[in-house]
C-alpha cells in the first residue's frame, strides 16, 4: 500500500518537473507563454497535492492552515494590486520564496544539526534565503515609496556589511561544530541584517538588476534546502526542489547578467557600487535647455512622418500609459506612423515598460528593443522622451562620463526631440543629460499624464 | 556523504544548463514575464515546507515550518496571479482589434 503511493507521488513529481521545464520554454515566445504558466501552475498543484498525502506526514491541520493563510493573501494581493506595482510585487513573492527556503533550513538544522552534511547544505540555503527576504523587502519599500529610493549610503560601509556577513556565517559553523542551537539565532538575525544592509546602498534605477539576482538568489536557496532534503525521510520532494530551484537559478542569473549588460556594468559593480550616490561635479554644459509649450509640440508631431516614443521610470510614475495609447492612436488616426523604443532597463525591473504599454492596450508589434529601433532615429521626424533620462543620455558617448560605454537610445540623431520631464533635475544617475541642451531638443514641463493629456487636447482641436 | 546527495548535484549541473538553454533568447517584451514566471516556479518552496513542518516535531520547529508554509504558499499563489495577469494583456486572441 505505502510503496504503492510512493510510486504515485514520484511519478507526479517527474512530471511536475518536466511541465515546469516545458512551462519555462513555452515563456520565450508570446503566443505561448500563456499556455507556459498554465502547465507551470497545475503542475505546482498537483505537486502540492502530492506532497501533502505524502506517507510520514503530520501536522495536517497546520499544513491546511498555512497553505489557506499564506496562498489567499497571496492571491488577494495580486489580484488587486494595480499594474504599475508589480515591480514591488514580484520583490515581495519573491521574497517571501526566499524567506521559506531559510525557514525550511532553520526546521532542518534544528532538527538534524548532527549531520555534517545535511546541516552545511541547510546553513548555505538558510543564508543565501535569508539575504533574499531581507533584500526583497527592502527592495518592496523602496519601489513603493515607503523608504527613499536613492542610494543610503555610511561610512565603511564595505568592510562593515563584510563583517557582519562573515560572523553570521562564523555563528552558523560555529553552531554546526558544538552542535548546539543556541547560536542559529544570532546566525539568522545577523544574516537578514546583512540583506538589509547589502540593499539599502542600491537605487532606484538599478532595481530591474537587483529583483532579477533575488530571484535567482532565491531559486538557489530553494536548491540547496532540495540538497538537504534529499537524503530525509522524504527524499524525491528535495529532488523536485533541485530542479526547479536550480532551473530558476540558471534562468534567473542569466536574465540578471542580460540586464547589467544593458547598462555596460557588471552585477558586482550593480550591487556593490552605490550607484548615483553622488552627483557629477565640473561639467558645464555648453548651451541652454529649450521649453516648449503642448500646443506647439503637438503640431510638430501632428506633421511628422514617423514620432516615436521612449518612455521611462516617470511615465510609471505618473500612471500616463492610458494617455500615451490615446496618444498614439490620434497621431495615426493622421497618419503619422508610431513606435515606441524600449530601453532594456527602462523602468524599475526587466520588462517593466512592456507591461505598462500592454496595460494601455498598445500592440506589442509597435514596441521595438533598442537594437531594433537604433537605426531609425536618423529617419525619425519627432522623438518623443516621456520621463526617461539616463537611458536617453548622450553622456554614454562622452569619455569620462559616469554612463560612459551605457549602450543607449540615441534619440539625438532624429529631427526633434521633444522631452516630458517634470523639472530641471538630473536623472537618477546624478548626471547631466547632453541631451537637453542639444540644438534639436525642446523641453516639456509637467507631469507626464498632465502634459500627455494637454498633447491629447491640442492634437484633438487640430 | 549520502550517494543521494551526489545524484542530486549530477540533476542540478543538468537542470543549469536547461535553465541556461531555455531562456537564452527571450525578447525583452517577456522579460518581466520570464522573471515572475520564474519566481512562480521556486513556489517549489511550499513543497519543501510541508516537508519541513509535516515531519516537524518540537513546537519550535512547527512554528518555523508553518511560517516556512505561509510563506511559501504567498510564493506559489501571488506568483501564479501576478504572471497570469501579465500574460493576460499580451494575449492577441482576447484583443478585439485596435480601434480605426
Amino acid at each position: 500500500m505505502i510503496a504503492w503511493i510512493g510510486t504515485v507521488i514520484d511519478a507526479v513529481y517527474v512530471v511536475a518537473v518536466i511541465a515546469f521545464i516545458l512551462g519555462l520554454k513555452a515563456m520565450s515566445s508570446p503566443e505561448t507563454a500563456r499556455r507556459g504558466i498554465a502547465y507551470a501552475g497545475a503542475a505546482m498543484f498537483a505537486a502540492v497535492v502530492a506532497t501533502f498525502f505524502s506517507p510520514g506526514i503530520t501536522n495536517f491541520a497546520l499544513i491546511a492552515l498555512g497553505v489557506i493563510v499564506g496562498g489567499g493573501i497571496g492571491w488577494y494581493w495580486a489580484r488587486v494590486v494595480k499594474m504599475t506595482a508589480m515591480p514591488q510585487m514580484v520583490a515581495v513573492f519573491n521574497g517571501m520564496g526566499g524567506g521559506a527556503a531559510a525557514a525550511i533550513a532553520a526546521v532542518e538544522l534544528l532538527s538534524s544539526l548532527s549531520n555534517v552534511a545535511n546541516a552545511g547544505l541547510s546553513l548555505a540555503g538558510a543564508v543565501i534565503g535569508s539575504i533574499s527576504i531581507a533584500g526583497s523587502v527592502i527592495a518592496f519599500l523602496k519601489l513603493q515609496g515607503w523608504m527613499r529610493q536613492r542610494p543610503i549610503v555610511y561610512p565603511a560601509r564595505q568592510p562593515i556589511n563584510l563583517s557582519v556577513l562573515a560572523i553570521g556565517v562564523g555563528f552558523g559553523i560555529y553552531a554546526v561544530f558544538r552542535v548546539d542551537t543556541v547560536y542559529l539565532l544570532p546566525f539568522f538575525v545577523l544574516l537578514l541584517t546583512y540583506g538589509v544592509l547589502l540593499t539599502l546602498p542600491i537605487g532606484g534605477a538599478d532595481m530591474p538588476v537587483v529583483i532579477s539576482l533575488f530571484n535567482a538568489l532565491t531559486g538557489i536557496a530553494v536548491a540547496l534546502d532540495g540538497f538537504a532534503l534529499v537524503n530525509g525521510p522524504l527524499g524525491d520532494a528535495g529532488y523536485a526542489m533541485v530542479i526547479a530551484g536550480v532551473l530558476v537559478g540558471a534562468a534567473g542569473s542569466l536574465l540578471t547578467l542580460l540586464m547589467a549588460r544593458a547598462m555596460n556594468r557588471s552585477i558586482a559593480n550593480v550591487v556593490f557600487g552605490a550607484y548615483g550616490a553622488t552627483e557629477e561635479t565640473g561639467v558645464t554644459m555648453v548651451g541652454t535647455m529649450k521649453p516648449i509649450e503642448a500646443d506647439d509640440a503637438a503640431v510638430l508631431m501632428a506633421y511628422a512622418n514617423q514620432v516615436v516614443i521612449a518612455p521611462g521610470y516617470g511615465m510609471a510614475v505618473a500612471q500616463a500609459q492610458q494617455k500615451v495609447k490615446e496618444l498614439a492612436d490620434l497621431l495615426e488616426s493622421k497618419g503619422v506612423a508610431v513606435k515606441f523604443a524600449i530601453h532594456p532597463v527602462a523602468g524599475r525591473m526587466p520588462g517593466h515598460m512592456n507591461v505598462l504599454l500592454a496595460e494601455a492596450g498598445i500592440n506589442y508589434d509597435k514596441l521595438f528593443d533598442r537594437d531594433e529601433i537604433n537605426p531609425e532615429f536618423a529617419t525619425t521626424d519627432v522623438v518623443l522622451v516621456i520621463g526617461a533620462n539616463d537611458v536617453v543620455n548622450p553622456a554614454a558617448h562622452r569619455a569620462g562620463s559616469p554612463l560612459q560605454g551605457m549602450p543607449i537610445l540615441d534619440v539625438e540623431n532624429a529631427k526633434n526631440v521633444i522631452v516630458i520631464k517634470r523639472g530641471q533635475g538630473k536623472g537618477f544617475a546624478g548626471i547631466e543629460n547632453d541631451l537637453f541642451y542639444k540644438e534639436n531638443c525642446r523641453m516639456l514641463y509637467g507631469d507626464a499624464q498632465q502634459v500627455v493629456g494637454k498633447l491629447v487636447q491640442a492634437l484633438k482641436k487640430s | 556523504m549520502a550517494a543521494d546527495i551526489w545524484t542530486a548535484l549530477f540533476i542540478a549541473i543538468l537542470a543549469a544548463f536547461t535553465g541556461y538553454e531555455i531562456i537564452g533568447r527571450v525578447p525583452v517584451l517577456l522579460h518581466t514575464p520570464l522573471m515572475s514566471g520564474s519566481n512562480f516556479i521556486h513556489g517549489i518552496v511550499l513543497v519543501g515546507a510541508i516537508v519541513a513542518l509535516g515531519i516537524a516535531t518540537t513546537p519550535l520547529e512547527q512554528a518555523i515550518g508553518f511560517v516556512a508554509v505561509v510563506m511559501g504558499a504567498m510564493n506559489v499563489t501571488g506568483g501564479y496571479v501576478v504572471t497570469e495577469r501579465i500574460l493576460a494583456m499580451f494575449d492577441r486572441s482576447k484583443k478585439k482589434g485596435g480601434p480605426p
